[in-house]
């Protein structure tokens, strides 16, 4: 029983729960305490000790379920088995074939013995036995399931049951047959033996992947039903970022006297230093200003940032937003007030899908909300600089530039395509602070990371 | 709990807190009775009314413990949770004592035989005499044990966390002057959060992790039972039926449990005999507590009464 628990805490691990060894002793008390015979109790035990929020503890029941919920080897088999069995025992009037059948049994392998014997305790006992040797609990990518399902049917001495097969078909045609379906039941038994331990397993893993895969693909280019993962994988950049960049800004610079301050401070006492005023480093909070390209496929790019620095609240409060594409409008009350979705969905619907017109959108910026720019803010442009061969108003963006402390142009087009075609992009960009490609979810994790790292 | 075996304990745990009348999940109950066998706390999460603290209550009761709560609260810090030093009695004592103190040094020819000398008695001042003890500490000196209640443990600040650690784990504090103090008798820890932080992962490791969440209709229907007897079968079935309907919808803050027995009360006290649209129009401050809120629900009131009744009837 201990072997499966620590098979249990691997695959709790596998489904994204964070079990620390000193969490599992914890569980083992509390399981030696509670013992086995209630399912229900030890599911809420497991609960208890192992999952710390209630998402993982979600997790923690899925996965619960899904490993004590035994795959059932012989299920699929047994129907057919005894159906053929029926079928020769009707067909079939003379004995003999029954008695011939029992003798050649003596010389066959003992998996085969054991199919044919239908014992459904001893085949689970024996896939249980083959997996433990095939080290099923190491799978970890759906591509592997194919080598897995090899190695627990070759330990369980399939080579034989192969050549039985073949001596049988030979001698006993009839008895071959039953065995071959037995042998069909069975593979199909390891396939979802096989298919479990994956989803036990391997599912943290296959995430990574996921993950890692989905960090580096193009956001202009990710599928529909990738948006939703693209979301979770923004706001778990958010979390991280949030945890890099919300402490540090409490801590302050101590040790050096203030002098000034500290005589003022004591001018009751006549100057004895009674109480001390230390010198303290202010720290500018993060000011940005994101000015955010929302034509044609640069719309989902800005969609991704938005989300991102909307969800650092704890570390940038003072976010204002703009998205543009003829003209340009503040969105950031609507990302506030809404769910992504439908925020994103009302900045479509007001400003989206134009062709974009950089020079009249800046024009508006300045008309309109020039004064948002102070020296200590940062201003972020988001956008392929693509200006459909319009007036692109350079000088505005000069202006910003001067107001400002950092501007940062982030262009989602890659290097290469810079000032091709109507790309205005080498003109801005000797306004800019910083010009960087962002098209992908790690570029921006990087992009964002920089620029609130300049406030710390 | 004169039976060993664990899941007639549970029940007895279960029982027990019935009696008090806490009608505890099997979850709960799980818990309660883990957290005894393993000495762990318990870190209790879950919305505001479900009941985090009345577990507590119930818990000494139960066993007839003393219980001390720790109300945290932004600034809440060591001198206010776990002891300070009786500045003023010090001081009082050193005032009184000064005779004393000439006439013990009076032997002394020098500044450091009298110095010597004054080193043989000891840190007088700074003894458990002048200790003052605040619930943590308090907690651990009780002989028969104590039922610890740390309540909305997420309104304090992060550097509190740290400092409950110790005595989470292995139920003593170190005070620098006196060394160590270890638990008599190790107290029974709740702590309970509204989750409105994040609470550190070294905090939630050293806890046993409970969400009691909104209950499923039949516990809540024996929660009220328990909580308000006078109260019809009937219509105790729909009022709860009603509420469970409330909880679908999407409101700013989610009538809990302690609402649920507000509300019966009431009921029971303006005589309603059943749930009609009047009496549900004029009573629906007591379970939401935002204008907002209230117009949300406004319009589905009728459906939901003729659900809830349904539900009465067939149920």
């Amino acid at each position: 029983m201990r072997e499966n628990l620590h098979r249990f805490l691997r695959a709790a691990r596998g489904a994204g729960v964070r079990v620390s060894p000193a969490e599992s002793i914890d569980a083992m008390r509390a399981v030696s305490k509670v013992g086995f015979e209630d399912r229900g109790v030890l599911r809420d035990t497991f609960l208890l000790t192992l999952a710390k929020s209630q998402d993982e503890k979600r997790a923690l029941g899925e996965c619960f379920d899904l490993f004590f919920s035994q795959p059932e080897p012989a299920q699929d088999t047994k129907p057919d088995e005894s159906k053929s069995d029926d079928t020769d025992s009707s067909a079939g009037s003379d004995s003999s074939n029954d008695a011939s059948s029992g003798d050649q049994a003596q010389n066959l392998g003992p998996l085969a013995q054991m199919l044919l014997s239908q014992d459904r305790n001893a085949i689970a006992a024996a896939i249980a036995n083959a997996s433990g040797a095939a080290s099923l609990s190491n799978i970890r990518y759906f591509t592997q399931r194919g080598i897995f399902s090899g190695r627990i049917l070759d330990a369980m001495g399939i080579q034989r049951l192969r050549d039985d097969l073949d001596n049988l078909t030979a001698t006993n045609p009839a008895l071959a047959e039953r065995l071959q379906a037995a042998v069909d039941g069975l593979r199909g038994t390891v396939r979802d033996t096989v298919s479990q331990a994956l989803l036990l397993y391997g599912r943290e893993e296959t995430e990574n992947l996921r993950n890692e895969i989905l960090r580096n693909a193009p956001l202009a280019r990710i599928e529909p039903r990738q948006v939703e993962q693209m979301r979770a994988l923004i706001r778990q950049i958010a979390r991280r970022l949030r945890e890099r960049y919300s402490k540090p800004r409490k801590r302050q610079r101590r040790g050096h006297l203030d002098v000034r301050r500290t005589l003022r401070r004591n001018a009751a006492w006549g100057g004895v230093p009674f109480l001390t005023a230390w010198k303290r480093k202010h720290r500018d909070r993060p000011k940005i200003v994101a000015l955010c390209d929302v034509s044609g496929s640069v719309a989902r790019v800005s969609d991704f940032f938005l989300l991102l620095i909307h969800s650092l609240h704890e570390v940038v409060d003072d976010v204002r937003s703009f998205a543009f594409s003829g003209h340009l409008i503040e969105v950031s009350d609507i990302l506030e007030d809404k769910s992504p979705e439908a925020a994103m969905a009302e900045i479509m619907s007001k400003v989206g899908f134009g062709s974009s017109d950089y020079g009249n959108s800046l024009a508006d910026f300045e008309k309109g909300w020039m004064d948002t720019i102070t020296p200590q803010t940062t201003v972020i442009v988001l956008g392929d600089a693509r200006s459909n061969n319009l007036d692109p108003r350079a000088d505005i963006l000069r202006r910003i530039a001067e107001r400002s402390k950092r501007l940062v142009w982030l262009n989602p087009e890659g290097r290469m395509t810079w000032g091709f075609g109507d790309s205005e992009m080498p003109r801005y960009a000797t306004f800019c602070s910083v010009v960087r490609q962002c098209a992908t979810a790690q570029q921006l994790e990087r992009a964002v990371s920089d620029i609130v790292a300049t406030y710390q | 709990m004169a039976d060993n075996r664990p899941a007639a304990s549970i029940e007895a745990v279960e029982s027990g807190l019935a009696a008090q009348g806490y009608i505890a999940s099997r979850q709960i109950a799980t818990a309660v009775y883990l957290s005894r066998e393993i000495e762990k706390p318990i870190l209790v999460e879950g919305p505001a009314g479900v009941g985090k603290t009345e577990l507590a209550k119930a818990i000494a009761a139960w066993r007839g413990m003393k219980m001390i709560r720790l109300q945290c609260y932004e600034g809440l810090d060591e001198a206010k949770a776990l002891y300070e030093w009786k500045y003023a009695k010090q001081l009082l004592y050193t005032q009184i004592l000064k005779d004393k103190l000439g006439e013990v040094l009076g032997g002394a020819q020098t500044l450091h035989q009298a110095l010597d000398q004054l080193h043989t008695f000891g840190d007088v001042f700074f003894s458990k005499e002048f200790v003052e003890p605040r619930p943590l500490l308090q907690a651990l000196e009780q002989p028969a044990g104590c039922v610890l209640l740390i309540d909305e443990i997420d309104k304090s600040d992060a550097e509190f966390e740290s400092l409950l650690l110790e005595i989470l784990s292995d139920f003593q504090v170190t005070i620098p002057e006196l060394g160590t103090v270890s638990a008599i008798a190790p107290p029974t820890v709740i702590l309970t959060s509204n989750s409105e932080r994040d609470l550190g992962d070294a905090l939630k490791r050293r806890c046993l992790h409970l969400h009691i969440g909104f209950p499923e209709q039949k516990l809540e229907e024996r929660i009220v039972e328990s909580r308000v007897p006078g109260i019809s079968q009937a219509l105790r079935r729909q009022m709860v039926g009603f509420i469970h309907e409330i909880r679908t919808l999407d409101l700013k803050k989610l009538p809990s449990v302690s609402e649920t027995i507000d509300w019966a009360r009431v009921l029971v006290l303006l005589q309603a005999t059943e749930l009609d649209h009047e009496i549900v129009k004029d009573t629906l401050n007591v379970l939401l507590k935002y204008e907002a809120d209230i117009e949300a629900a406004q319009p589905q009131l009728t459906t939901f009464i003729a659900k809830a009744s349904r539900q009465g009837v067939f149920g």
